[in-house]
């Protein structure tokens, strides 16, 4: 099995995955009484597509802010890069390079799309109040580069079309595809998308899963996504855990985690006698 | 031209001037709106109390002399210098910022995501709070505040309208001056808040606090920021206002002037509160002119509001708020 590799595994397509880069220890989040996720562990490794599926109130989405910071576990220890991390604000979490996109999309509104995605590039600004000011030397630079990157990023996801669009008038595929464009722009190491393909139609869906394949296999993105419809999730990923009512009660690739007795019975039902 | 239009036109273009000055109000109001929801009752007192700590400073007053005057038995009033105006200007804005970072840290930061009514409130709070605090800082009297700013009638206009009209116009080098001001203020304000990382930073919080977050910024850090900016504009206010009229309670109170002015120019737009001001300087000037004789004068205490309530209901938004579309 690919967990008793450290150095990593290749897969059936002939990626190399590397080492873990983010794992979850025994996590586990209480809201007041009532456990949203009870005792949970796994790991992420470095070029993995890893899935996080689960009918709906699994939990899923409570991972996912643990993750990004939003929620801080009760219990459980969350390690990147070799490292314990801290308990830390998601801002903090967004400048240790770990992007993310939500379920129901938070983008600026009131901005163009090029502004939407510039803001991914937020933390890569440096220069100083003063030095952008009077538009000179590191600024510029700095400003030059960073467009570069997010025209790379609006080209490789076919938006060019509707850059100088105000976000609120795009439709909602399209806003869905901002937001991974403004989470890409900031070159994250880990990846995490919220139901990325949630609402979709079915075309939209094959776009996304092409774009979602694309940026892993061209970037070398990590990427973890959460996702609950589970036709989708079997092609793109490479490992999946999967969630019932906060626990877990799978993890393994695809066909594993297709032939498990607890995950068939969450999914169809099962009699209680 | 009519002896009328001449006339019409001199207060025409002095109800610009007042304008300037109460957009300038307004645009503090705008800021912390826009990036943080809030409405800030406290606009017109942290005006009051950045003129107040600018000639304290100036006059080199000790802070709260009062009170360590009363638990002391002491007597000291004045550290013996006179600061020159620009220094007084940046430590001011220091003690701003000061203040903004306390109001985020004692205040706003532990009403996140509390209900707007809340968070007015409080603002009203602080309001009350800095009043007294300002008058036990630098005590209750009425202050001179003099910055070197020019004064009094603009010969050369006086001069120029005299030889075309046969009547000299009356503008105050000090409205001058304003409307400079206020015209710098917001070319400074538009840029900082397209082209610096900072203002992206902050239109991307005023957007969406969730996702202000996701790209890594930090809330209390821009909260800080806009705040300080506030307090940047309310000190620029408190020098205008206060080399106008002097520095008291009073000056205060302009706040509630800003209040039509947003209603005509929406609460969220920077160009909106500068019209806004315009319109509002303008019509209550020239209202007072033409109809204001009939009604037996005093108009300019009502006609603002009134405009305002004629606003509310046809554009409840204002000329540049955002439109309010409720989806059903």
């Amino acid at each position: 099995m690919n967990a008793v590799n450290p150095e990593g595994y290749t897969t059936a397509d002939g990626r190399k995955i590397g080492p873990v880069m983010m794992e979850m220890k025994n996590i586990t989040l209480r809201f007041g009484g009532v456990k949203a996720i009870t005792d949970i562990s796994f790991d992420i490794r470095e070029g993995e597509i890893r899935a996080i599926i689960g009918p709906n109130g699994a939990g899923k989405s409570s991972m996912l802010n643990v993750i990004s910071g939003f929620y801080v576990p009760q219990e459980g220890e969350v390690w990147f890069r070799g490292e314990k991390r801290a308990p830390m604000k998601p801002y903090q979490v967004a400048q240790q390079g770990i992007a993310r996109t939500f379920q129901n999309i938070a983008l600026f509104e009131g901005m163009s799309v090029l502004d939407n995605v510039m803001t991914g590039r937020l933390n890569y600004m440096k220069s100083g109040l003063f030095s952008q000011a009077i538009w000179k030397g590191k600024a510029e630079q700095e400003e030059v580069a960073n467009r570069e990157v997010v025209e790379r990023v609006i080209d490789f996801l076919e938006i060019q079309a509707i850059r100088k669009t105000p976000v609120a008038r795009l439709p909602y595929g399209l806003k869905k595809r901002v937001e991974l464009a403004r989470a890409l722009a900031a070159e994250p190491k880990l990846l995490l998308l919220d139901e990325p393909m949630a609402g979709m139609n079915v075309e939209e869906k094959e776009d996304m899963s092409r774009f979602i394949l694309d940026v892993n296999d061209e970037f070398g993105t990590t990427i973890a996504l959460i996702e609950h419809d589970m036709g989708v999730v079997m092609d793109l990923s490479d490992r999946v855990v999967v969630m019932d009512y906060g626990k877990k009660i799978g993890d393994g690739t695809p066909d594993e985690v297709r032939n498990n007795q607890d995950v068939i019975d969450a999914y169809l039902g099962v009699a209680h006698d | 031209m009519s002896d009328t239009l001449i006339y019409a036109t001199e207060v025409f273009i002095n109800g610009l001037m007042a304008g300037v000055l109460y957009a300038l109000v307004a645009l503090g109001f705008v800021l912390i709106y826009k990036a943080s929801g809030i409405f800030n009752y406290a606009q017109g007192v942290m005006a009051l109390f950045a003129a107040l700590t600018l000639v304290g400073i100036m006059d080199g007053q000790v802070p709260f002399s009062h009170l360590i005057n009363a638990i002391f038995g002491t007597d000291i009033h004045h550290f013996g210098w006179h600061l020159p105006a620009v220094l007084a200007i940046i430590l001011t804005m220091g003690v701003m910022i000061l203040l903004a970072w306390a109001v985020n840290h004692f205040i706003m930061r532990h009403l996140v995501n509390q209900e707007p009514i809340i968070l007015f409130m409080a603002t009203i709070g602080l309001a009350y709070f800095m009043e007294g605090f300002g008058d036990l800082m630098w005590g209750a009297d009425i202050k001179k505040l003099d910055v070197g700013l020019p004064m009094g009638l603009n010969t050369w206009i006086d001069d120029t309208t005299y030889n075309a009209f046969g009547y000299g116009f009356f503008i105050d080098n000090l409205d001058i001056v304003a409307t400079i001001v206020a015209a710098l203020l917001v070319a400074v304000l538009v840029a900082f808040s397209q082209y610096t990382k900072q203002g992206r930073a902050m239109r991307a919080v005023a957007d969406d606090h969730q996702a202000a977050l996701s790209v890594g910024v930090s809330l209390n850090f821009i909260w800080v920021m806009v705040w300080s900016v506030a307090g940047f504009v309310a000190l620029v206010a408190g020098i205008m206002w206060g080399a106008k009229s002097g520095v008291q309670f009073s000056l205060s109170l302009i706040a509630l002037k800003a209040l039509p002015v947003l209603m005509l120019g929406g609460f969220t737009s920077i160009p909106g509160a500068i019209v806004g001001g315009l319109i509002i300087g303008v019509g209550e000037k020239l209202f007072e002119f033409f109809v204001g004789p009939m009604l037996g004068g005093a108009t300019e205490n009502w006609f603002a509001y009134v405009l305002a309530l004629i606003f509310l209901v046809f554009r409840p938004q204002g000329l540049f708020g955002e439109k309010i579309i409720e989806r059903v």
